[in-house]
C-alpha cells in the first residue's frame, strides 16, 4: 500500500473523478508561469488568457469528449522554479502537454523536464531561439529573436532615422542578451554605430551609474531589451539624468506595469511586440470585448499570446485524436494557417511559428498601435 | 570628468541611504556588541510602512512635500516600535548568553521578517508612490542633479546631525555612550541600562525607516526581500567606518556608496554587489577597526 | 571470521546493496520523490559537514554554500567540458550502468577538491577572525564566491548551467544508491574524525581557545584542517546536487541557503553529527510532501530558531549522537558531555 501511494499514478493517468458515474474524465494541461514575483504581470495574464480559451472550449463541449483542466504552477520570476515547477507537472499531475513559460530563461530551464518526460512543451511568448532547440517536443507560438531584432534595429534607423545607439541590457536573462545581440548586428549592418552597451541584472534597482555612462556618449536612442519592472526604473533615471531621446524596447515592455512604474517618464517610447489591443481587426476586438468583460482589463500581448497557444492545443489534440506524447507532438508540429488573436500562426520545422510583429508606441499614458512588421 | 563628477553625485546620495542604515547597526554594537542581523529588514519594514501609510493617508495620489514628511515621520515611529519590541522579545532574554546564540536568533528574525513580510505583503513587488514629481532641480553643463537626490541627500544630513546632538548633547546621548563604554559600570551609577538599550534600538531603527522611505522616493520597487542586501552593505560601512564609531558609519556609507557606484560604472555593474564584500573582507584582514574605531584588547 | 574477512563481506554487501537501490528504486517510486530523496542526501552531507565547523570546533562559519558552490560548479564544468568523451568512450568498453557508476564518482572528487582548496584560501585568513567578525567573514566570502560565478560565462554566468551532453551520454545522474553511498560514506568519515583521539582537539578548540593554544596544541592549524574537510564534504554535496538536477545556478548558493545549512546544525544541536542530519533530513522532506505550505515554510523555519534559542538552545540532540549502542555489546569511545 505504501508502495502504491508512493508510486502515485502511472503514465496517461485515467482517475475517474469521484462522485460522478459517467462524467468526462478532464485532461490535464500543465502551465508553468511567473504568478508572482518581478514579472508576475507575465505569468498572470498568460494564464488568464488561457484560461478563457478553455472555458470557452468547455463550455462547447471540450475536446475529444472531456474538458480541458489548466493546472497552474508558480515559478515566483526565478529560473530554477520553473524546472521544479515543469517537473511537479510533469510527474505529480502527470500532465499531456505543458504550456508555458514567457520568459526564455525559464522556458530554457523547463524544457529539458518536458523533452525527457516526452511530453510536448508550447511556449507561448518564449523568443529566444535556443528554446526550441532543446529537443523536438519543444514548441512556440510566437517569433523569435532574430525576427524581433531586426524589427527594432530597422525601426531605429528607417522609422527614426538613428545613427548612433546605446544599449542598456539584462546580463542575466537570456531573452534580454539574445535580443541585444540580434540588434546589435543588425544596426551595425545597416550603418549604425552602437556607441554604449551597458549592462544590469535583475533586480536591480539602481542604473544612475550605467545611465551616466549612457548619457556621456551621446545616443540618439537607447535600446533596452528587458524585463518591465527594471525598464520602469531605468525610464524614471534616465528623465532625471536629463536624458531625453527616446528608448526602445521589445515585447518585455508589454505590460501594464510599464505604464504604471515609469508614468510620465516612458511618454513617446517605442517598442515591439506580438499584438495591439486597439487593432481594427474584428478578431482582435472580439477577443479584447470578451476579456474585459471577463477580466476587466484590457488584455496584453502576454493574455493573446496564452489565448491562442491554449487554442493551438486544443486545435491539435483534436487533430491527433489522442492525448499521447507523440502523436500529440506531430500535431502540433502540423500546425498551419490557425487563425489567433495574434496573427495566422503556422508552425515551421524548427518548430517556431512565422508572425508578423508590431510596433507600439507609448502616448498618453497608453500603448497605442504605430506600425506592423510583416514576418521576414 | 564631468562624468566623474555625476558618478560621484549619484554615489553620495545613493550612499548616504547606507549611512542611515549602518548608523543604526553601528549604535546597537556599541551598546550591545551584537550584531543585528534583523536591521535591513526593518528598512524593509520602514519602506512598506510608508507605502501603505501614503495609500492610506491619500498622499499616493497627490503628491506633496507635506505628504512625504507626515509618512516619514509616521514610517520612522512605527519602526521605532518594532525595534524596540524586537529588542525585548529576542535579545534582552539572551543577553546573559553566549554570544553565539544572539547572533542566531538575529539571523532567526531576519528571516522571520523576511519570510512573514513575504506573506504579509504579498512577494510581489510594489511600487512606492511618487510622493514627489520627480525633474531635474540643477544642472551644471551635462551634470544633472534630481530634487530627488536633493531631498535625500537634505533629509539623510538633517538625521545625521540630529543623531550626533542627540548622541552629543543630551543625558540620553551620554547615558547611550557610557553604556556601549562599560555597561556593568554605568549601571552602578545609576544608568537605566534595559532603557538606553530599548532607545538605542529605536533611534537605530527608526533611522532605517528614514532610510527605507528615501529609497522609496529615488527608486521606487519595494519588496519584502529589498532590506537583505543593503542590510548586509550597511554592516559592511559601519565595519569600514569603525564598527561602534557614529562619524565613522556615515563616512563609511558615503565612501561605499561612491566606491559601488564607480566600480559600476567603471568596471561593471554585475560586479557591483561583490565590491562591498571586497571591502569587508580587507578591512577585516588589514584594518579591523575600520576608519575610526578604536583599538580593543581581548581580555583572557 | 577475521576482521579483514568481515570488513570484506560488509563492503560487498553494501555494494550490492547499492547497486539494488540503483536499479530498484526508479522503478517503485514516482521519479517526484527520487528527486526529494536526492535533495535529503545533500542536504544532509551539506548539514553534517558544517557541523564539523560550527557544532565541533565552534568556528561559526555562515558561507557554506559557496563551498557547495565550488564543488558543484567544478564537478558541473569537468563533467560537459571533460566528462561527456571520457563517459562515452566508457560506455564502448561496458554496459552503460557500470559504466556511469564507474565515471561519476570523478567530477565528485573534483568539486570536493575544488571546494576543499577554496576552504583553505578563505580560511587561512579568515580564521584568525573570532566569533561575529569570523561569522560576517565567512558570509562575505560565500557572498564574492557566488558573485564570481555569476560572471563566468563559461559556466553559463546569470543563465545557469545545463549539464547537457551529446547524445548518448547522460551527465544527468540522480541515483540514490551512489548519493546514498556517497553521503554514508562521508558521514562516516566525518564522524570517525570528530570522535577519533585526535579530533578531541576540534572540541579542545571550541571550549576555550586560549586553553587548548596553552596546552600546545597549534589551534590554528586545527581549525584550518576542519575547514578545509568540511568544504572538501560540501564540495562533494554540491556536485552531487548539480549532477541530480541536471542543471545548477547560483541562485541555489546564496546566503539563504547557507543559513538553511546553519539552521539544521543548530536546530540538530551543536555537537551532534546525527542531529544535523535528521534536522537535515526533516526540514527537506516536510516541506516538499506538505504541499500548500509554501511561504509559511520559512516563516515556521525562522520561529524555531528563535524559540529554539530562545527554550533550547542546545537544540534537538544537544551534543549527543543518535547512535544504535543498544544493538551492540562494545563500549564506544566515551567522552565527557559537553553542554
Amino acid at each position: 500500500m505504501f508502495a502504491a501511494w508512493l508510486s502515485g499514478c502511472g503514465p496517461g493517468g485515467d482517475q475517474k473523478e469521484a462522485g460522478t458515474p459517467g462524467a468526462a474524465v478532464a485532461i490535464p494541461v500543465g502551465h508553468v508561469a511567473s504568478l508572482t514575483g518581478d514579472t508576475a504581470t507575465f505569468g498572470q495574464s498568460t494564464d488568464r488568457g488561457m484560461r478563457m480559451a478553455f472555458e470557452q472550449i468547455n463550455a462547447l463541449g471540450g475536446v475529444l469528449g472531456r474538458p480541458l483542466d489548466l493546472l497552474s504552477e508558480d515559478d515566483r520570476s526565478i529560473t530554477e522554479e520553473a524546472r521544479t515547477a515543469a517537473q511537479k507537472l510533469l510527474q505529480r499531475d502527470q500532465v499531456v502537454a505543458l504550456l508555458g513559460e514567457i520568459a526564455s530563461s525559464r522556458s530554457l530551464a523547463a524544457a529539458p523536464e518536458a523533452q525527457r518526460a516526452r511530453v510536448p512543451m508550447i511556449s507561448p511568448g518564449s523568443t529566444n531561439p535556443r528554446v526550441t532547440e532543446v529537443g523536438d517536443y519543444v514548441f512556440r507560438a510566437c517569433f523569435i529573436d532574430p525576427f524581433q531584432g531586426t524589427v527594432m534595429a530597422r525601426f531605429a534607423t528607417e522609422e527614426l532615422g538613428v545613427k548612433k545607439v546605446a544599449i542598456l541590457f539584462d546580463f542575466k536573462q537570456d531573452y534580454s542578451v539574445g535580443l541585444a545581440d540580434f540588434f546589435r548586428k543588425t544596426f551595425t549592418s545597416l550603418g549604425g554605430e552602437i556607441v554604449a552597451d551597458e549592462r544590469y541584472t535583475s533586480g536591480d534597482i539602481e542604473f544612475r551609474a550605467q545611465l551616466t555612462t549612457i548619457r556621456a556618449a551621446k545616443p540618439e536612442a537607447i535600446f533596452v531589451p528587458g524585463y518591465y519592472t527594471e525598464l520602469g526604473l531605468i525610464a524614471k533615471q534616465a528623465r532625471e539624468l536629463g536624458i531625453d531621446v527616446p528608448l526602445l524596447g521589445g515585447d518585455g515592455w508589454d505590460s501594464e506595469k510599464t505604464l504604471e512604474i515609469g508614468g510620465s517618464a516612458v511618454e513617446g517610447y517605442y517598442f515591439s511586440t506580438h499584438y495591439a489591443a486597439d487593432s481594427d481587426s474584428p478578431k482582435v476586438q472580439d477577443f479584447v470585448r470578451r476579456y474585459k468583460e471577463k477580466y476587466g482589463a484590457t488584455p496584453d500581448a502576454m493574455a493573446a499570446l496564452g489565448y491562442d497557444t491554449a487554442g493551438i492545443l486544443a486545435d491539435a489534440l483534436r487533430r491527433a485524436g489522442d492525448t499521447e506524447g507523440a502523436k500529440l507532438r506531430d500535431a502540433i508540429a502540423a500546425t498551419q494557417n490557425y487563425e489567433g488573436v495574434t496573427g495566422r500562426i503556422s508552425i515551421d520545422p524548427a518548430r517556431n511559428a512565422r508572425k508578423d510583429a508590431v510596433v507600439l508606441k507609448i502616448e498618453g499614458g497608453k500603448f497605442r498601435f504605430y506600425r506592423s512588421v510583416p514576418a521576414s | 570628468m564631468e562624468q566623474f563628477l555625476q558618478q560621484v553625485l549619484n554615489g553620495i546620495a545613493w550612499g548616504s541611504i547606507y549611512a542611515l542604515i549602518a548608523l543604526g547597526y553601528t549604535m546597537v554594537y556599541g551598546v550591545l556588541k551584537l550584531i543585528n542581523f534583523a536591521h535591513g529588514e526593518i528598512y524593509m519594514v520602514g519602506a512598506m510602512a510608508g507605502y501603505y501609510t501614503a495609500h492610506a493617508l491619500g498622499f499616493a495620489t497627490e503628491p506633496s512635500l507635506t505628504g512625504l514628511f507626515s509618512v516619514l515621520l509616521l514610517s520612522m515611529a512605527a519602526c521605532a516600535l518594532l525595534g524596540a519590541a524586537i529588542e525585548r522579545v529576542a535579545y534582552r532574554p539572551l543577553r546573559s548568553a553566549p554570544r553565539l546564540a544572539s547572533l542566531i536568533t538575529a539571523i532567526g528574525i531576519s528571516l522571520l521578517l523576511q519570510n512573514g513580510g513575504q506573506l504579509l505583503f504579498g512577494a510581489d513587488p510594489k511600487f512606492f508612490p511618487a510622493l514627489v514629481t520627480s525633474r531635474v532641480a540643477l544642472r551644471a553643463g551635462t551634470v544633472a542633479v534630481s530634487n530627488i537626490q536633493l531631498i535625500v541627500l537634505g533629509t539623510a544630513v538633517v538625521l545625521m546631525v540630529g543623531l550626533e546632538l542627540v548622541v552629543m548633547r543630551t543625558r540620553f546621548g551620554r547615558a547611550m555612550r557610557a553604556v556601549s563604554v562599560d555597561a556593568p559600570a554605568a549601571a552602578l551609577m545609576g544608568v537605566p541600562v534595559d532603557r538606553v538599550i530599548s532607545g538605542t534600538f529605536m533611534l537605530g531603527s527608526a533611522l532605517a525607516a528614514a532610510a527605507g522611505i528615501l529609497v522609496g522616493l529615488s527608486n521606487p520597487k519595494i519588496d519584502p526581500l529589498m532590506g537583505l542586501m543593503p542590510g548586509l552593505k550597511a554592516f559592511v560601512a559601519a565595519v569600514l567606518g569603525g564598527i561602534g564609531s557614529i562619524p565613522g558609519a556615515m563616512v563609511g556609507g558615503l565612501l561605499l556608496g561612491v566606491v559601488e557606484t564607480l566600480v559600476s560604472a567603471y568596471l561593471s555593474s554585475t560586479y557591483r554587489d561583490a565590491i562591498a564584500f571586497v571591502i569587508l573582507i580587507a578591512i577585516l584582514l588589514y584594518r579591523p577597526t575600520g576608519l575610526f574605531g578604536a583599538a580593543q584588547v581581548e581580555k583572557v | 571470521m577475521t576482521r579483514g574477512a568481515r570488513t570484506a563481506a560488509v563492503l560487498v554487501g553494501a555494494l550490492l546493496l547499492l547497486v539494488l537501490a540503483d536499479l530498484a528504486l526508479p522503478r517503485l517510486i514516482n521519479s517526484y520523490y527520487v528527486t526529494i530523496l536526492a535533495r535529503i542526501g545533500v542536504a544532509v552531507l551539506a548539514a553534517v559537514s558544517l557541523q564539523l565547523v560550527n557544532g565541533f570546533t565552534g568556528q561559526f562559519s555562515i558561507g557554506h554554500a559557496g563551498f557547495m558552490a565550488v564543488g558543484a560548479y567544478t564537478g558541473a564544468a569537468l563533467s560537459v567540458y571533460g566528462g561527456a568523451p571520457l563517459l562515452a568512450a566508457l560506455q564502448e568498453w561496458l554496459p552503460a550502468p557500470v559504466a556511469r557508476a564507474v565515471y561519476f564518482p570523478a567530477p565528485l572528487l573534483a568539486g570536493g577538491l575544488a571546494a576543499s582548496l577554496a576552504g583553505l584560501l578563505v580560511g587561512i585568513p579568515a580564521l584568525r577572525l573570532r566569533g561575529d567578525y569570523l561569522a560576517i567573514a565567512t558570509l562575505g566570502f560565500g557572498e564574492i564566491i557566488r558573485i564570481a560565478i555569476l560572471n563566468i560565462d563559461a559556466v553559463g554566468g546569470a543563465r545557469g548551467f545545463s549539464l547537457s551532453a551529446p547524445a548518448g551520454v547522460d551527465l544527468r545522474y540522480e541515483s540514490l544508491g551512489l548519493i546514498g553511498g556517497v553521503v554514508a560514506i562521508s558521514v562516516a568519515v566525518i564522524a570517525r574524525l570528530c570522535y577519533s583521539a585526535g579530533g578531541l582537539a576540534f572540541r579542545a578548540v571550541r571550549e576555550d581557545e586560549t586553553a587548548a593554544e596553552a596546552m600546545g596544541i597549534a589551534t590554528t592549524r586545527v581549525k584550518v584542517e576542519a575547514f578545509a574537510v568540511a568544504s572538501f564534504f560540501a564540495g562533494v554535496a554540491g556536485a552531487l546536487f548539480a549532477h541530480a538536477e541536471g542543471y545548477v545556478h547560483t541562485n541555489s548558493f546564496s546566503f539563504v541557503r547557507s543559513f538553511e545549512i546553519m539552521a539544521f546544525a543548530v536546530l540538530g544541536g551543536l555537537g551532534s553529527l546525527t542531529g544535523a542530519a535528521l534536522a537535515a533530513a526533516v526540514l527537506t522532506a516536510a516541506p516538499e510532501l506538505l504541499r500548500g505550505l509554501g511561504e509559511w515554510r520559512m516563516v515556521l523555519y525562522s520561529l524555531l530558531i528563535i524559540v529554539t534559542m530562545l527554550v533550547r538552545p542546545q537544540g534537538l540532540l544537544g551534543s549527543r549522537e543518535l547512535t544504535l549502542g543498544f544493538l551492540r555489546r562494545r563500549p564506544a569511545l566515551r567522552t565527557p558531555e559537553a553542554e
